[in-house]
């Protein structure tokens, strides 16, 4: 359709997203991001293969040698001990990430369409439809997320769940929470958008407002989204794990799930058993930092002011100053 | 700084007609954000009632399956809850607007009364945690922009980030294992010890606020103890934020560090702790007055993990307990009036930013 314009190559490697950005951060930029990605992938790893990785399934409570007993201190069989429950700790720890992973994904997925859509819609087509969003969108933003997602919980489980409607259920409550924050990136993105010449060349030619909105407004607004988009991952498995630490989880038969165990902790903690609550709970740590160590090396990346530059160009900056200084005297 | 060398100079010599306008531009803003704050509680309470109203009446969700049929129907003819949705809906906004949020079906009792027996145990928490967010983020955040890019500077960051990681309820845990278990020096749960909580009950009018009520008994063991019962929820909730507290400051203080006065007075020889402590410093300030409004919602969320964590008896344990209790109107009682108050919360923040700083009025 389009005529074949010259284009400058960049190399796969380059255009694959993050290793453009490793290869350009230095130093402690770089241990950040490199951190960052590390957690990712271990993380991930364990999600993908918790079935062949975890000693044991995640609602198991006896093997060959009969029950597990409660409350086993780490060491031997269990190598993290075992819960109030009599469930396999580490087990759990491993098959929790799966639920995290899941949950994420889906209310990633579902609030970036939802949100995208109806920022685009508001911000395109403006008027009354734009200010009842705004309004609303600005009303479930002011509000505590994690209350919303209680009261999303309730209508959509009752507190009783099977995995399948308990992530469900979950990530609906997150999604629900998180649409503001896509809404108003992409609308005021959408609204400056808009404005462009190309825009209106688009529309002198004829073009419908659809094909306007998803082939030339849309692909221009999305520039920020990766940075919301890590942002909110983590923040999924925060609530998760708050809905989870509330008694909203999905039930110990069902599937793992970390907030939920770490509920179950709180009374072993006074008893001075460690174990059952320090392993899930790091597990959200750890997730949660990596995560966000690579959106914030992102961002930091993405704005020239917070770049930690190549030595060769701090050496230039520096000489800029002092050359402002020899002025200034 | 500059904003408010400005705005002395202005009082000392005041043009009055630039005052006058000034002050209506303030008053305007005032009022316009005030009548926002209507809209905002009317969507929450909309959506609020009718996502509760999608299961079911609350009678049946708490009650059903305890009661016989024909006295649960009795119950919830006697409630209204077999008519018209919309006529209940009308109904709760008339009551909302009048201050009756309902009474609990679990333990009969009117929500505002929840409120006032409670509310003031979750206030007095989430004081604790800014206290506790202020004395660590802000200063650990001026020292991460003074050594910017340096090895302290991603210690402290890794730091902020490690605080927003942690679930305010297993930052609770693991300080709970540490200093109530293991090292026995600080008190495992509560609020109080059984003694202070029944020397403070004798007080007339107490306020709930123990802390307050404990000096009102004049008892240092009881100020001793309310104390001891605080740091350690005062601290898990106060890390949360004390994170965004810390990134913020930093980069609102990079950013100002590379403004024409910096370096004006960089160039006079100020030394780099002094433009960070004295000029970037104060301007940084005002986004950060700004986030407060917002942390107020994350707060209370965290307020509710705290006080489940550390059996802290308010709003949030409360409706903890509620849920459970499968008691749905208070649930939603609750919820609206933690919704009404960040609203309300939220308003007066934006209005001391604007007093702050003139560019936020309209």
């Amino acid at each position: 359709m389009t005529q074949e314009t010259p284009k400058i190559k960049r190399s796969i490697w380059s255009r694959i997203p993050l290793i453009r950005e490793l290869a350009q951060s230095v130093g402690w930029q770089r241990g950040m991001l490199v951190a960052g990605l590390v957690i990712i992938v271990v993380f991930l790893i364990a999600a993908a293969f918790a079935q062949w990785i975890a000693p044991y399934g995640y609602n198991q409570l006896r093997d060959d040698d009969g029950l597990f007993g409660a409350q086993v201190p780490p060491g031997g069989k269990h190598l993290l001990g075992t819960t109030v429950g009599g469930y396999d700790v580490l087990s759990r720890v491993i098959w929790g990430s799966q639920t995290a992973f899941l949950v994420i994904v889906v209310a990633v997925v579902l609030s970036i369409f939802a949100g995208i859509m109806l920022g685009l819609l508001s911000g395109y087509f403006g008027g009354w439809l734009d200010r009842v969003l705004v309004l609303v969108c600005d009303a479930i933003y002011a509000f505590p997320s994690l209350l919303l997602a209680i009261v999303m919980s309730i209508v959509l489980s009752g507190g009783k769940s099977s995995l399948f409607f308990g992530i469900l259920a979950a990530a609906i409550s997150i999604t629900v929470v998180f649409i503001p924050q896509y809404f108003r990136v992409i609308r005021s993105e959408v609204v400056r958008v808009k404005s462009e010449a190309f825009v209106e060349s688009a529309k002198v030619i004829g073009a419908s407002n659809w094909r306007i909105m998803f082939r030339h407004v849309l692909r221009n607004s999305t520039r920020t989204l990766p940075l919301i988009l890590t942002l909110n991952a983590s923040e999924a498995i925060l609530t998760l794990a708050g809905l989870g630490f509330l008694g909203f989880g999905i039930e110990p038969t069902a599937a793992a799930e970390w907030g939920f165990d770490l509920n179950k902790s709180i009374s072993d903690v006074a008893a001075g058993i460690w174990w059952t609550s320090i392993f899930p709970g790091t597990a959200i740590v750890l997730v949660v930092l990596g995560i966000t160590l690579v959106g914030e090396s992102l961002n930091d990346l993405a704005d020239p002011r917070l770049r930690t530059r190549k030595r060769a160009v701090a050496v230039d900056v520096d000489s800029a100053e002092i050359d402002e200084m020899e002025e200034a005297i | 700084m500059m904003t408010e060398s400005a705005t002395k100079a202005a009082k000392a010599n005041p043009p009055a007609e630039k005052l006058k306008k000034s002050g209506g531009k303030l008053g305007r803003y005032i009022l316009v954000r005030l009548l926002l704050i209507v809209p905002t509680v009317f969507i929450l309470v909309t959506m609020v009632f009718l996502l509760m109203r999608t299961i079911g009446d609350p009678i049946t969700a708490a009650l059903g399956g305890k009661l016989p049929p024909d006295q649960l129907a009795e119950r919830i003819h006697a409630a209204g809850y077999d008519r018209p949705i919309w006529i209940q809906y009308f109904e709760y906004l008339g009551h909302i607007a009048t201050g009756n949020f309902g009474t609990t079906i679990s333990d009969n009792r009117p929500i505002s009364q929840v409120l006032f027996t409670y509310g003031p145990a979750t206030l007095e928490l989430a004081v604790y945690g800014l206290i506790v967010a202020f004395i660590v983020g802000i200063p650990l955040g001026m020292l991460a922009a003074y050594l910017r890019d340096k090895w302290p500077d991603a210690m402290l960051r890794v730091l902020a980030i490690l605080f927003y990681a942690t679930p305010v309820f297993f930052a609770g845990l693991l300080l709970k294992l540490i200093f109530s278990v293991w090292l026995k020096v600080l008190p495992v749960n509560g609020r109080a010890s059984v003694g202070t909580e029944l020397n403070l009950q004798t007080l007339d009018n107490p306020t709930n606020i123990y802390i307050i009520d404990a000096f009102r008994t004049g008892n240092p063991d009881d100020v001793l103890n309310v104390l001891t019962h605080a740091v350690l929820p005062g601290i898990a909730l106060g890390l949360l934020t004390a994170g965004v507290f810390l990134r913020l400051v930093r980069l609102n203080v990079i950013g100002t560090l590379s403004q024409d006065y910096v370096d004006a007075a960089r160039s006079r020889g100020v030394g780099e702790f002094r433009l960070v402590r004295k000029h970037a410093y104060r301007p940084a300030l005002v986004p950060i007055i700004t986030v407060i409004g917002m942390q107020i919602a994350l707060l209370l969320g965290g307020a509710v993990l705290t006080e489940t964590t550390f059996e802290w008896k308010g709003l949030g344990f409360m409706l903890v307990q509620y849920i459970n209790a499968r008691d749905y109107v208070a649930v939603q009682g609750i919820v609206i009036l933690l919704a009404i108050i960040v609203a309300i919360t939220n308003f007066i923040v934006d209005v001391i930013a604007a007093l702050i700083d003139p560019r936020v009025r309209y």
